[in-house]
């Protein structure tokens, strides 16, 4: 079981996420480029926490633009604070 | 006085003969402050006017209580130059039946000429007049309130529309000459308290940035300037709204200076920049449609070489002397270019409205150098694409793309891009941009575009270019 | 070489385009101790995802002795960083720690001997060890100055003239140079004032610096204008060139430019002239010579 986190600032360019505990895994975006990109980002969000070992959570998510390796970084970052696991570890 | 013809807003229209149905005008030269499309359609709508044609120079983030007005059936057809915030927004989802037309100023111009564009009643702010209605865009009282500069976008309704009404805020004595809107072509004077927010004139699309990525895009275009066989003595320029095609001209007046090189005018939206230069004796004459600021705003009040021209002088295609057929330099901003030099400037990322045509088509089709400033990406939003989202001005206008990966030459001007490569500039294929562009940020999804037409994108010449669907 | 915040993925997505010699990406001062995580974890996905192009890439870690220090490491090593640039560097024992630390996870993902050091000197106790900082490992590739922390040690405060940071500046410029590595002067954070931040660059031009550290694109241009030699100084580099090889094909002895006798310091002075010359982009490397 995870613990709540958060990662991210509302920066432009920069990704706010925020994980909560839940079953199986639902992900709610808010984006400023939701219309081009809000699907591949909640894939990679999804992609990511899996990668991780992460299934069952409530993402919530506030994007600025963020780059691909930003999402990654702070749906990480947010995971390790959750999990308190150091990824280069795993 | 004898003859006077102050008047109220409602006898002004009622004495206008003004019918349901009918084409009224305004002119956009107070920008985000503009006070007189608001007041005039609300005192409209009291009066129980159904079913106008609102034919404005422009609109912008001020106008939202339109959205009321157009669903009361007011107001049921637009035609404007662009269109801003909630009225745009809105627009974009459906709110109109008609499609809003979209023109260029000097497209807007040559319509009124031709008659294509038929204006019943023109309703022009003023920030002076006297009771005959002498108005100007400045004011010589003391009471000036509201300066707005050039009413040049203003003239053309003034020539050309069956009745003209002059609205002010500041009435001064007969005679207000030189005056820019002529007593002979006015029925009728309103004052009102206010009719713009002159500080609000350098709003929205206009910053001075500070930003680097502005500024090393603007360094980057006065490098194209300075290595161009276009800059020498006698030359001409314009710039176009944007922070980086606005500093433009403060990188190339160093040049100017080292090597003895004037300038004979600067045309279009004039700018406290150009006014600088202009008085320290770098620009012969500024050609002003539109005063950007209160400096330039206040210069052509004062200076005799600051002049104010019409819509048509300044960029009409269908009046051959027109001052865009002798522009050498224009510097022009975009939301997207894609492959083939298409450039889109009034609809956003999200399929969303956003932006004005402006002088954009008539500049980059007649000078002989179009330089486009624009950042390669805003945030994750790709500015060079394989295509645009709208097109607005035809590729076949536009010479050379300033990004801050590289700059790109249209391959129908081989002897420029030699010119700038010597000169030591980085000169990519649009291609190889849009493919950076791409490499950083992804393939963007297709945009959710519905099946109705809420705006048609009119060339210079009267033909379609394009139309814009819902979202 | 510009510093950028490690916690800013807005400026490290493009901080490239402005054309800085080398970047640093910053997990020391600018970041908060509640974010060294995020902000590692940041720059690690952006070293390995975004193309920087030529720019060296650096990043700035926090000290060893820190909890956060050998966390650093492993992240930019792995994220295959061109250098670590270590803070408040007093001894050479210091950096051979953090050899040892590079070595371990280099061995770790097999590409053993790639990552460079730079040791910034932010104290006194620094400027004394600073040649045997300079030669503490093969890994160094060099030595910069901290004048923040620095003058805070010596009890004083900046001053524009930086009359303060004269010996550290010198001492610094003298230990790379007898240990064959390069060095940085440190930031100039008065964005408003630029005349000042060109007499200082100037004036470590002057003193031997290699370049300066930076904080804001806008300081890149100044840099570049000093740094990069002029016309005059270019024809003149080629002229003692083009001499000096005559002469060796001739194999004749002593030689003179214009009536001055062109010895060994004056030669080097001229490839140096060149390299600089094709380093700022005004002449190509082929049309050198």
């Amino acid at each position: 079981m995870i613990k709540e986190a958060v990662a991210g600032t509302l920066e432009s360019g920069d990704i706010l996420v925020q994980l909560s505990p839940a079953e199986g895994m639902t992900i709610e975006l808010q984006s400023s480029v939701a219309a081009q990109f809000g699907r591949q980002i909640k894939e990679l969000i999804a992609e990511t926490l899996k990668g991780l070992d992460i299934n069952d959570v409530y993402v919530k998510a506030v994007d600025k633009g963020a780059l691909d390796c930003t999402i990654r970084a702070r749906v990480t970052a947010a995971a390790v604070r959750s999990t308190g696991k150091d990824v280069w570890k795993d | 006085m004898r003859n006077s013809k102050l008047r109220s807003l409602e006898e002004a229209i009622r004495l206008s003969g003004l019918r349901n149905g009918m084409t009224i005008s305004f002119h956009h030269h107070f920008r985000g402050g503009d006070k007189v499309v608001n007041m005039v359609v609300d005192k409209l709508a009291e009066m129980g006017f159904k079913d106008l044609h609102l034919a404005a120079s422009s609109l912008s983030d001020v106008h939202t209580p339109l959205i009321e007005h157009i669903r009361n059936g007011v107001i049921t057809k637009i035609s404007t130059s662009g269109m801003r915030g909630d009225l745009a927004d809105a627009v974009s989802h459906g709110l109109m039946a008609e499609p809003v037309i979209f023109r260029s100023h000097g497209g807007r111009g040559s319509a009124i000429a031709s008659g294509e564009l038929k204006i019943d009643v023109a309703f022009l702010g003023a920030s002076s007049s006297d009771e005959l209605g002498n108005a100007c865009g400045f004011s010589r009282s003391e009471n000036a309130k509201s300066i707005c500069g050039s009413l040049g976008y203003a003239l053309p309704d003034a020539q050309y529309a069956k009745h003209v009404v002059v609205i002010t805020d500041d009435l001064v004595a007969y005679p207000n000459m030189p005056q820019s809107i002529s007593a002979s072509v006015v029925e009728s004077v309103v004052v009102a308290d206010s009719v713009g927010d002159s500080s609000k004139i350098s709003a929205g699309a206009i910053r001075d940035s500070k930003n680097p990525r502005d500024i090393l895009l603007a360094k980057q275009a006065a490098k194209v300037i300075l290595a161009s066989p276009y800059f020498k003595d006698g030359f001409s320029i314009q710039t176009g709204t944007g922070g980086a095609s606005l500093a433009v001209v403060k990188y190339i007046r160093e040049s100017m200076i080292e090597k003895g090189i004037k300038a004979s005018f600067a045309l279009g939206g004039i700018t406290a920049h150009m006014v600088k230069l202009h008085e320290e004796g770098l620009i012969g004459h500024l050609i002003d449609v539109q005063s950007f600021d209160k400096v330039a705003a206040e210069s052509i009040k004062n200076d005799p070489m600051h002049r104010e021209v019409s819509a048509i002088e300044y960029a009409s295609g269908m009046h051959t002397g027109s001052a865009t057929h002798a522009l050498d330099i224009v510097i022009l901003s975009a939301l997207e270019v894609d492959t083939q030099f298409n450039v889109n400037v009034l609809v956003g990322s999200d399929g969303v409205i956003r932006g004005a045509i402006g002088g954009h088509q008539d500049t980059a089709q007649d000078s002989a150098l179009s330089i486009i400033v624009c950042p390669l990406l805003r945030g994750r939003i790709p500015c060079v694409v394989p295509k645009v989202t709208t097109l607005i001005t035809p590729g076949s206008s536009v010479d050379v793309v300033v990004t801050e990966y590289g700059i790109a030459v249209n391959p129908a001007r081989p002897e420029l891009a030699e010119m700038l490569k010597e000169a030591g500039l980085n000169i990519l294929d649009i291609k190889a941009l849009a493919e950076k562009a791409k490499s950083i940020i992804g393939t963007p999804d297709p945009l959710p575009f519905g099946d109705k037409v809420v705006g048609i994108v009119m060339n210079r010449d009267g033909s379609v270019l394009d139309k814009i669907y819902n979202v | 070489m510009m510093f950028v915040p490690g916690n800013n993925p807005g400026m490290m997505a493009d901080a490239h385009i402005y054309g800085p010699d080398s970047i640093m990406l910053d997990l020391e001062d600018s970041v908060t101790m509640a974010q060294k995580d995020a902000a590692r974890l940041l720059v690690y996905n952006a070293l390995r995802s975004i193309d920087y192009g030529n720019t060296e890439m650096v990043v700035r870690i926090n000290p060893l002795s820190t909890p956060y220090g050998k966390k650093d490491v492993e992240a930019v090593v792995k994220a295959g960083v061109d250098v670590i640039r270590m803070p408040k560097t007093e001894t050479a024992d210091e950096v051979r720690e953090l050899e040892a630390e590079i070595l371990k996870v280099e061995q770790e993902i097999g590409r053993v001997g790639e990552t460079r050091i730079m040791a910034a000197i932010e104290s006194a106790l620094g400027i004394v060890n600073a040649y045997e900082i300079a030669t503490a490992s093969e890994r160094m590739m060099g030595i910069a100055l901290g004048a923040e922390d620095y003058s805070a040690n010596l009890k004083t405060n900046r001053t524009p003239g930086g009359a303060e940071l004269l010996l550290a500046r010198e001492t610094i410029v003298v230990a790379a140079r007898a240990a064959g590595i390069a060095c940085f002067d440190t930031v100039y954070s008065n964005l408003d004032d630029m005349e000042t931040f060109r007499k200082e660059v100037e004036l470590i031009k002057t003193l031997g610096f290699d370049g300066k550290s930076i904080i804001n694109p806008r300081q890149i241009e100044i840099v570049n204008q000093v740094f990069t030699p002029s016309e005059k100084e270019i024809t003149k580099a080629r002229t003692i060139i083009a001499a000096i090889r005559e002469a060796q094909e001739k194999g004749s002895g002593v030689i003179s430019v214009n009536g001055k006798m062109v010895d060994r310091p004056v030669v080097l002075r001229a490839e140096r002239t060149i390299a600089l010359a094709v380093a700022a982009g005004v002449i190509d490397k082929e049309e050198a010579l």
